[in-house]
């Protein structure tokens, strides 16, 4: 891997009320990494990600973002480098306008007039939001504020973007703009980071899988090793279940299969060799 | 014994166009129903409608006839339907009452509401809260919970009116998978210990696979199909209207798509 762009090594918080929420995190996210967190709720993934742009900071270890400890940098600084799109859209949402909505924080960066138009509109197609540009953001549906939420982020152009269960309430075609915003982010060479719990969207869409508990990381890898039967018993530890198509392909005796195509190339070279 | 919808149409105060068209379903008791269809498509009004929501409290205005066990919702007080019929909403702050201090008094409001002995209020609370393993929120502020927690909380509420028909939208957006299975198993203890008849609005076609009877899929308002679960879950009108079918039709599509043939030993 080249220089991460993010690298956590021994990373432990503790809240104010005492609850430890992260024991001992190392993780290290390289350029264009696709990269998704699942576990339980409670398992740490919303904690370690809010470490990224600085809102938490450690209780003990170090975390970098493009080489340098955030311990040193501003939050306004990081912002340039990492932005969060969190779960609940309505604690993000402010503007009247879905326009002053996603142009916040590219006008922060200071961008201004021709270029910061091109910001958002660029964001809001890549959402399907492009022609609600004077739409009052509480106009639109839940689904449709959660997409909004998204691409008040990607109008940063930051290197890494973080997204906080970005399909729940989303339908087969929200998923998919989803999935072909992950795919775009990943061909400019941007990090994406996803928490989520659908566990097909992160098959399909990611290229490494960090399986969390109680403040832990407990496998990494990429989706055919962590979906892997031998991985099961970790899985269903912390009440996850592998996705269908693992499922599936262990049954069949395929080998680890945790994507439709994977099930596919595998069935394919099991009928090409008789 | 059923909650009828018989040729509903419904149009929210001010819209132009109505929400539902000429829609006609009946939810028998004991059964559980998914109804599925894209963003927009009207699902939420749908609940909102077969409850008598709408229009008694939120206006707007219905064509056709609303029936629970045969009584014409029609003209009816909330209090008369709410205990025939309960809701959950898909947001779940819009559902707590915002006067009870903590979660324990949340989930008594509704029984406590209905005037039943002080005995059966703490025994139906208690066991919602068990049914979702909510016991460790009880001293907690209902205002302070996390996505997940409220929208465990809201349904307990619900469950603890025992209502004869339940009307649930998308009650597990926000749960991780643990906190689905617990409402999964909810359901159908709903179903079939209790006899209520459940219709489940979800966009997780593979929860609707596992726990429904039978299926409808609505579009722009109106009621394409209805059927058993696996026949409406597997039809390509799904996917055209923006539905992602549920995990095994879709790797089934995929391997046919790549020319093998399917075989019947694969199915689960």
């Amino acid at each position: 891997m080249s220089e991460p762009v993010l690298e956590v090594r021994g990373l432990t918080f503790t809240y104010s009320d005492g609850t430890r929420a992260l024991s001992g995190v190392d993780l290290a996210v390289g350029p264009g990494e696709r990269l998704a967190i699942i576990g339980q709720n409670g398992s740490g993934k919303s904690t370690l990600v809010r470490h990224f742009n600085g809102l938490l900071r450690a209780t003990d270890g170090q975390v970098d973002v493009a080489g340098q400890p955030v311990g040193r940098r501003h939050v306004a600084e990081l912002a340039r480098t990492v932005g969060i799109s969190f779960q609940n859209p309505d604690r993000q949402i402010f503007a009247g306008s879905v326009r002053a909505e996603v142009g916040f924080g590219p006008r922060n960066l200071g961008l201004r007039g021709k270029e910061l138009d091109t910001a958002v509109r660029s964001a809001l197609e890549m959402v399907g939001l492009a022609d609600e540009l004077e739409t009052n953001p509480y106009d639109l549906g839940y689904s449709r504020r959660k997409l909004l939420s998204i691409a008040s982020v990607l109008a940063m152009g930051t290197a890494v973007v973080v997204l906080d269960e970005p399909t729940t309430g989303q339908d087969a075609r929200g998923v998919a703009t989803i999935e072909a915003i992950v795919a775009r982010l990943h061909a400019e060479g941007r990090t994406v980071i996803a928490i989520s719990h659908d566990l097909r969207f992160v098959a399909e869409a990611f290229e490494r899988v960090v399986v969390m508990r109680q403040g832990r990381v407990i496998l990494d890898g990429p989706p055919d090793q962590v979906f892997a039967e031998e991985s099961w018993p970790a899985l269903r530890s912390t009440n996850l279940e592998p996705p269908y198509a693992a499922r599936f392909g262990a049954r069949l005796g395929l080998g680890s299969t945790a994507t439709e195509a994977s099930v596919v190339a595998a069935l394919a070279g099991r009928r090409d060799r008789g | 014994m059923s909650l009828e919808l018989h040729d509903v149409s419904y149009r929210y105060a001010g819209a132009a166009e109505p929400s539902l068209r000429r829609v006609t379903l009946r939810l028998e008791r004991g059964e559980v129903l998914g109804v599925v269809g894209p963003n927009g498509a009207g699902k939420s009004t749908l609940g909102l409608v077969a409850v008598g929501l709408a229009p008694a409290t939120i206006g707007g205005r219905l064509g056709g006839r609303v029936s629970i066990d045969g009584m014409v919702t029609s003209g009816k007080h909330q209090h008369e339907l709410a205990v025939r019929a309960g809701i959950l909403f898909q947001q779940p702050e819009a559902q707590l009452s915002g006067s009870a201090p903590t979660v324990w008094e949340e989930v008594a409001f509704g029984p406590r509401n209905l005037g039943l002995p002080l005995d059966d209020v703490i025994a139906r609370a208690w066991t919602a809260i068990d049914d979702l393993a909510i016991g460790h929120l009880v001293e907690r502020d209902p205002g302070r919970l996390s996505g997940g927690q409220a929208q465990l909380v809201a349904l307990a509420s619900v469950l603890a009116l025992r209502p004869a028909y339940l009307i649930l939208d998308e009650p597990t957006s926000q749960l991780d998978p643990e906190g689905a299975t617990l409402v999964g198993a909810a359901i159908q203890r709903a179903a079939e210990r209790t006899g209520a008849g459940v219709l489940l609005v979800e966009h997780r076609t593979d929860l609707i696979e596992r726990l429904c009877h039978r299926a409808a899929l609505l579009v722009e308002g109106a009621l394409r199909i209805v059927g058993p679960a696996t026949e409406v879950l597997a039809e390509s009108d799904l996917d055209e209207a923006g539905v992602g079918p549920p995990s095994a039709v879709r790797l089934r599509r995929a391997i046919e798509g790549a020319g093998i043939a399917w075989r019947a030993e694969w199915r689960a």
